[in-house]
C-alpha cells in the first residue's frame, strides 16, 4: 500500500526516467551487455533464495511420503489423491476440497465486488472532488488509519459491535425494529465479507486513485462540452481509463482473499472452511507433504485467476 | 550534522580503550557464567513467577518459548536443537518418541521420582483405577532405554516426561443463561442450546469431546474414544456434520482467549473449555461453572522432556531445575491456578491450610482465595467445581490422545469444518 502511494507521488519524475531509459534502450536489439546482467544478479539471488528455492521444495515435498513424525523422499501421487479424495465418487455432492474452493471463490467474488464498489467511489471522490494536493494527501492518510493496528485487532473489534449482545443488536432491539437479536450478524458469511472488505478495500482504492489521477482533465471537459451527462462521463471516460487501476486492485484483492484463513476463521467462528485453514491444520499435524500438495493446487488456482486478469491489462505498461 | 573527523589524537584514545578492554576482561566471563535454559511449551504453562523464583534460588535463567499445543510437538520433531527443555503433553509422545529427538530422563537423577502421583505413573487415584482410554500417561511413562524409541510396559529407570501440570477437563457453562441442570456431556449436542454451543477446532481434542457427547447420548459405544477405528471416526464426523447443519454450534475456538471471549460475551452458553479459561471468565464478574458430568472428565497431562543433544552444564542445570520444580514451591504456585502438580505432598508444604482445603479437599474456602498474582479468585465460602482431587481425577474417563488413524481423522475433521 505504502509502495503504491509512493509510486503515485513519484509518478511524474519516474515516468520521465522510464521514458528516457526506454528511448535509450530502443536501438539495442541484441542481447543485453554483461554489465546489465551483473546488475540484475543481486535481485536475481534474492528472488532465487526466497522464492524459487522454497517453491521448488514445496513442489518436491508434495510428492513425498510421510508418517506422523517423519517425511521421506519418494515420488507418489498419494497426497494429491488425498486432496481430491472422493471428488469423483461423491458426485453429485461436492468433495471437501471442491466445496472449500467453491466457498473460497464465492468469498473472493463477493469481496471483490464490495471492495470495487466502495474503492471506486472513494477513489473517485479523492481524485475528482478533492481539489488540492494537500487535502488529497490528508484524506489518503485518513484511509490508512485502520492499518495502524494489527489485522487481528481490526477483526476482533467487530465482535462487540455485531455480537448477540452487541451494539447493533442492542440498538435495533431498543428501536423496536426486531424482537430477537439477529444471529447472522456475527459468525456468518455476511461477517466474513464485511471484515474482508474492511480489511482490503484500500488495496482497491490506491491503484484506482492512481489511474484516475492520470486521466487528463481535458478529456472530462471535452466530454461535458460535447453534451455528456455526469453518468455518461463516468461510464464512457472515467471507467475505461481507470481500468488498469481496477484490474490491479482486483489482482491484489483476489489473491489475498484466496489465501486468507485468519479472517475467515475468526469472523466465521471457525465454522467456514478455507484452503489456508486446511493447510494450516495439516501443517500442525506434521502432514507436510499433503499440505504441500494442497498449496501447489492453491497456487495453480491463483495463477490461473491472475493469468486471466493479466490478459485484460498490460501491467508493465501501466505501472 | 557534525562530521567527526578522525584525528590522530582521537585514534590513539580509541585504540587505548580497546587495548585496555582486551587486557583486563571482566573476570566472571571466564569463571561461572549463568546457565540459561530455553523452555519450550504452550503459553499457559509458562508462569513468569516460576522463572523469577528459579533464577533467584538456583541461578538458572529460564527463557520461555511460547507456542501452541500442536507446535510444541512440531518443534520437537522439526527443530530439536531450538530448546533445552520441553514441556509437552503426554499424548504427543507416540509421535515424539519414535522421532528419536528426546532422551529418557534418568530416574536416579530425579530425587523424588518415586513420589510422583500414581494417577500419572499407574493410572490410579487412591488405589482405584481411572479411565485409560486415549493416550494415558501411565502407558507412555517409561522407555526401554535412555535413547530407546519405544515405550516400556514395566517401570524402568528411563522416564519419558516428568509431570509439570495435569488436570481434568469438562464442559464450561453459563448458569445464568441456562435454566436446566446439566449433568451429561450429551448437553453439548442438546437442541435446546442450538446456536449457543461451541467446541474446539483442535481436531485431536475436539473429536474426543464430541465422542463423549455422542456416546453419552447413547448413539454408540466406542472401543476407545482416544483411538477410534475408521468406522467410528466416520460415524462421529457424520453426527457432527448433522449437528452443524442443524445450527448447533455458534463457533469453534482454537485458543484460550477465543473460548473466554465466546463465554464472556454470551455468544455461547455451553462449550468445551479449559480450567484457567473458566477462571478468566469469572474474574470478569461473569458467572461460569466448570460443570462436573456423570460420564467423567477428559484428562490431560504435560511434563518435562529433554532433547537428545542436551549435555554438559545445560543438562545438569535441567536436572537441577526439574528437581527444584518438584520440591514444592512451583507445585503450590500451579495449584493456585487450578492445575495439579506432579507431587502433592511437597506442594502442600508451600500452601496455607485453607488453600489446601479449597483446592484439594473440596472444602468451602475459609477465606478469600487469591491467584498467585494476588487477584481475588473466589470469595470465602466458595467450593471448587467438581470437588476434591480424588473426586475430580478419580472420575477421569479418557485422556487426550493421538490416534493411530490420525491422518484419516484430520481429513475427516477438515470435511466437517467444510460441511
Amino acid at each position: 500500500m505504502s509502495k503504491a502511494l509512493h509510486t503515485h507521488e513519484m509518478r511524474r519524475p519516474a515516468r520521465r526516467i522510464l521514458s528516457l531509459s526506454r528511448r535509450a534502450a530502443r536501438p539495442r536489439t541484441g542481447h543485453a551487455p554483461a554489465s546489465a546482467l551483473w546488475q540484475a544478479v543481486p535481485m536475481a539471488l534474492v528472488f532465487l533464495t526466497f522464492f524459487v528455492v522454497p517453491l521448488a521444495v514445496t513442489v518436491m515435498v508434495s510428492f513425498w511420503e510421510f508418517t506422523q513424525y517423519s517425511i521421506e523422499p519418494a515420488f507418489t501421487f498419494r497426497n494429491y489423491m488425498d486432496v481430491f479424495d472422493g471428488c469423483l465418487s461423491a458426485l453429485p455432492d461436492l468433495c471437501t476440497t471442491l466445496a472449500t474452493y467453491l466457498s473460497t471463490l464465492k468469498f473472493a467474488f463477493l469481496v471483490w465486488l464490495c471492495t470495487l464498489l466502495v474503492g471506486f467511489t472513494v477513489a473517485y471522490f479523492l481524485a475528482f472532488h478533492v481539489r488540492t494536493l494537500p487535502v488529497q494527501v490528508a484524506f489518503f492518510l485518513l484511509c490508512t488509519i485502520p492499518f495502524w493496528t494489527s489485522v487481528v485487532i481490526r477483526m476482533i473489534a467487530w465482535i462487540p459491535l455485531l455480537g448477540r449482545n452487541g451494539l447493533v443488536n442492542g440498538a435495533l432491539i431498543e428501536m423496536g425494529a426486531i424482537d430477537e437479536p439477529l444471529e447472522w450478524l456475527l459468525y456468518s458469511d455476511f461477517t466474513v465479507v464485511l471484515a474482508l472488505t474492511h480489511l482490503y478495500v484500500l488495496f482497491m482504492v490506491v491503484p484506482i486513485f492512481n489511474s484516475m489521477m492520470r486521466i487528463d482533465r481535458a478529456l472530462v471537459e471535452a466530454a461535458v462540452d460535447s453534451g455528456a451527462r455526469g453518468w455518461q462521463v463516468l461510464t464512457n471516460v472515467v471507467v475505461p481509463l481507470s481500468r488498469p487501476g481496477i484490474l490491479i486492485g482486483s489482482i491484489f484483492v483476489i489473491t489475498i482473499v484466496m489465501g486468507d484463513f485468519l479472517t475467515v476463521g475468526i469472523m466465521g467462528g471457525q465454522q467456514i472452511a478455507s484452503i489456508g485453514k486446511s493447510i494450516q491444520t495439516q501443517i500442525q499435524y506434521l502432514q507436510f507433504p499433503i499440505a504441500a500438495a494442497n498449496a501447489v493446487v492453491l497456487l495453480l488456482g491463483v495463477l490461473l485467476a491472475i493469468s486471466l486478469l493479466l490478459r485484460l491489462v498490460d501491467i508493465r505498461r501501466e505501472l | 550534522m557534525t562530521i567527526i573527523r578522525p584525528t590522530r589524537r582521537r585514534f590513539l584514545k580509541g585504540a587505548g580503550a580497546v587495548g585496555a578492554a582486551a587486557a583486563f576482561p571482566a573476570p566472571f566471563v571466564n569463571a561461572q557464567e549463568r546457565v540459561t535454559l530455553r523452555y519450550l511449551s504452550t503459553a499457559v504453562n509458562q508462569s513468569p513467577g516460576i522463572a523469577a523464583r528459579a533464577s533467584e534460588e538456583l541461578g538458572i535463567d529460564i527463557e520461555y518459548i511460547a507456542v501452541t499445543t500442536d507446535d510444541v510437538a512440531r518443534r520437537v520433531i522439526t527443530q530439536p536443537n531450538s530448546f533445552d527443555l520441553v514441556d509437552s503433553e503426554y499424548f504427543a509422545l507416540p509421535n515424539l518418541v519414535p522421532s528419536g529427538n528426546l532422551m529418557g530422563m534418568d530416574a536416579r537423577r530425579i530425587e523424588r521420582a518415586d513420589q510422583i502421583e500414581p494417577v500419572i505413573t499407574q493410572g490410579t487415584v487412591g488405589g482405584e483405577p481411572v479411565g485409560l482410554q486415549g493416550t494415558a500417561p501411565s502407558e507412555v511413562f517409561y522407555l526401554t532405554g535412555q535413547y530407546a524409541q519405544e515405550f516400556a510396559s514395566e517401570p524402568t529407570e528411563w522416564i519419558t516426561l516428568i509431570p509439570t501440570t495435569y488436570n481434568a477437563d469438562t464442559l464450561g457453562i453459563r448458569p445464568d443463561l441456562i435454566d436446566k441442570d446439566i449433568t451429561s456431556w450429551a448437553s453439548l449436542l442438546d437442541p435446546d442450546f442450538a446456536g449457543k454451543a461451541a467446541i474446539l477446532n483442535i481436531p485431536s481434542i475436539g473429536i474426543m469431546d464430541a465422542a463423549m457427547a455422542i456416546e453419552a447420548r447413547g448413539d454408540i459405544t466406542y472401543g476407545d474414544k482416544g483411538n477410534m477405528t475408521r468406522e467410528e471416526i466416520d460415524f462421529t464426523i457424520e453426527r457432527l456434520i448433522e449437528a452443524k447443519r442443524n445450527g448447533q454450534f455458534r463457533a469453534f475456538w482454537s485458543n484460550f482467549n477465543e473460548s473466554v471471549n465466546l463465554m464472556a460475551s454470551g455468544e455461547v452458553v455451553i462449550q468445551s473449555m479449559w480450567s484457567p479459561a473458566v477462571t478468566a471468565v469469572r474474574t470478569q464478574g461473569i458467572p461460569c461453572v466448570y460443570q462436573p458430568l456423570q460420564e467423567g472428565y477428559r484428562a490431560w497431562a504435560s511434563g518435562f522432556g529433554l532433547p537428545r543433544t542436551l549435555e554438559g552444564r545445560k543438562l545438569d542445570a535441567a536436572y537441577e531445575f526439574i528437581n527444584w520444580f518438584l520440591s514444592g514451591w512451583a507445585g503450590a504456585h500451579l495449584s493456585r491456578q487450578g492445575y495439579y502438580p506432579a507431587i502433592l505432598e511437597t506442594a502442600r508444604e508451600y500452601m496455607e491450610p485453607y488453600e489446601w482445603a479449597y483446592w484439594y479437599e473440596g472444602q468451602p474456602a475459609e477465606q478469600d482465595i487469591t491467584a498467585p498474582g494476588g487477584d481475588l479468585m473466589e470469595g470465602a465460602g466458595a467450593v471448587r467445581d467438581g470437588g476434591s482431587y480424588e473426586q475430580r481425577m478419580g472420575a477421569v474417563a479418557c485422556w487426550n490422545a493421538v490416534m493411530d488413524e490420525n491422518q484419516y481423522m484430520i481429513r475427516k475433521w477438515n470435511e466437517f469444518i467444510a460441511a
